[in-house]
């Protein structure tokens, strides 16, 4: 029997054969990988917010958000935090060496929905990197948005991702970047303080605005709420969320939050929909 | 030509303060200016002024023996500095270092709290807009204090 003929060709749960193209440091802990598919040039589509399984052989698979821009169809992008074995063997691949990915899976931020309306992302820690598609894509489409605002807050300056682009999305029209960090340094001549302190200085038009916002819980909790306070409605307000993901197809459980399944259902949600399950801290 | 007293009027802290207020506060404020490095005021130092920031950033920081201070909130346009003029002893807490070229107003703590003692009219508004900045740098505090983008190891 011919196995490989028996898997249907776009089994989600079949990994497919990737190439380390590059490999760049943003932090001390965390890694921006870059991979190419060793099966020929079949594309890598996918939407911002959207995350794959990446299979490290013999040792384990993860879910990783896709960092990259959309429009770079031939590679897929994913910023990687070291911070268990796993992700540690993953961040040390090296440049030709092999990973099996899974995706792309789960929901993407509301591209449609955010169409002539201001974009306001707020991000937290490695929170950036689902985030960056997005910023890419409303870069890339400057017509079809209103103002970009990213507030990003990191732990301190030498914890901030992406910082050469944190300047040069800055220069572009109608977009506002403001960085902040819980701990600076006499060396750091930007804001301290926690992200939320950042709204005092952004330039919002809370009616006409769609926010997306992703980092740890406990920020997001925070962030949602000044948002309501700058005046935005629940439903445009969007968050991505993460649980631990085994199957990535909503079958296995492993990600099940309340009635939903994170990988299936999410990661994006909008935050009328799961401000409940916030609130409960069991969950 | 900006008067003193529009200046302090527009400023965010006094949004919807009484005319008749900003108009008794006049007469103790300045217009004040300190180049990118320079010390605002230092811990230990009199407390007898509270700054409204016009223009440019100011860190607030830490003093640490055998270290470098510790920057634990940097402060904008639009924003208040200052508070210990308020209750005794008097004395600066922390210290605030110009981050870049800061335009501020400076408001003369002591000739404040003789006019707040005067009218407590004025003094409960005063103290009210000051116990919401209390409130709120409080809350973010608790928030750095939280570390949430520490790896959970």
């Amino acid at each position: 029997m011919n196995v490989a003929a028996a898997i249907p060709p776009k089994d989600p749960m079949l990994p497919h054969l990737y190439r380390v193209t590059d490999v760049g440091k943003e932090t001390p802990d965390t890694f921006t990988l870059t991979l190419k598919s060793a099966e020929g040039p079949n594309g890598s589509i996918f939407q911002p917010g959207q995350f794959s399984m990446l299979w490290v052989f013999g040792v384990g698979e993860l879910p990783i958000s896709i960092s990259g821009d959309p429009a770079e169809q031939d590679r897929l992008v994913y910023t990687v935090r070291s911070v268990g074995r796993a992700t540690h063997a993953l961040v040390s691949r090296r440049v030709g060496e092999s990973v099996g990915v899974r995706g792309p899976l789960g929901t993407s931020w509301p591209k449609a929905l955010a169409r002539d309306r201001d974009v306001i992302v707020v991000a937290g820690g490695i929170g950036l990197a689902p985030l960056r598609p997005m910023i890419y894509e409303v870069l890339r489409h400057r017509e079809d948005y209103g103002r970009l605002v990213v507030l990003y807050g990191a732990r301190s300056p030498r914890d901030l991702l992406y910082r050469k682009e944190l300047t040069a999305w800055a220069r572009h029209g109608e977009t506002q970047v403001l960085a902040t960090v819980d701990y600076g340094g006499l060396g750091w001549r930007g804001h301290v303080g926690v992200v939320t302190t950042l709204f005092k200085y952004a330039r919002l038009q809370p009616d006409r605005s769609l926010a997306m916002v992703c980092g740890p819980e406990i920020m997001m909790r925070f962030v949602t709420q000044e948002l309501q306070n700058q005046g935005l409605s629940r439903d445009h307000i969007y968050l991505s969320v993460e649980r631990n993901m085994k199957c990535g197809v909503g079958l296995c459980g492993h990600c099940q939050y309340g009635p939903h399944f994170i990988c299936k259902d999410g990661p994006v949600f909008s935050y009328e929909r799961i401000r409940p399950l916030l609130e409960r801290y069991e969950l | 030509m900006e008067t003193l007293e529009r200046i302090i009027a527009e400023h965010p802290f006094f949004a919807g303060f009484d005319r008749g207020f900003t108009h008794l506060m006049v007469s103790c404020a300045a217009n004040v200016r300190f180049g990118a490095g320079e010390y605002i005021f230092r811990e230990g130092d009199p407390a007898d002024t509270f700054y409204l920031l016009r223009e440019g950033m100011v860190a607030v920081e830490v003093p640490a023996p055998q270290h470098q201070p510790i920057v634990v909130a940097t402060l904008g346009v639009g924003e208040i500095l200052g508070w210990s003029w308020i209750l005794p002893p008097f004395q600066w807490k922390h210290q605030a270092r110009a981050v870049s070229d800061v335009r501020a107003i400076a408001l003369d703590g002591k000739c404040l709290r003789t006019k707040c003692e005067e009218n407590h009219d004025l003094g409960f508004e005063v103290v009210k807009r000051f116990a919401r900045i209390i409130e709120e740098r409080l809350e973010t505090t608790r928030l750095q204090l939280l570390d949430v983008y520490g790896a959970r190891r």
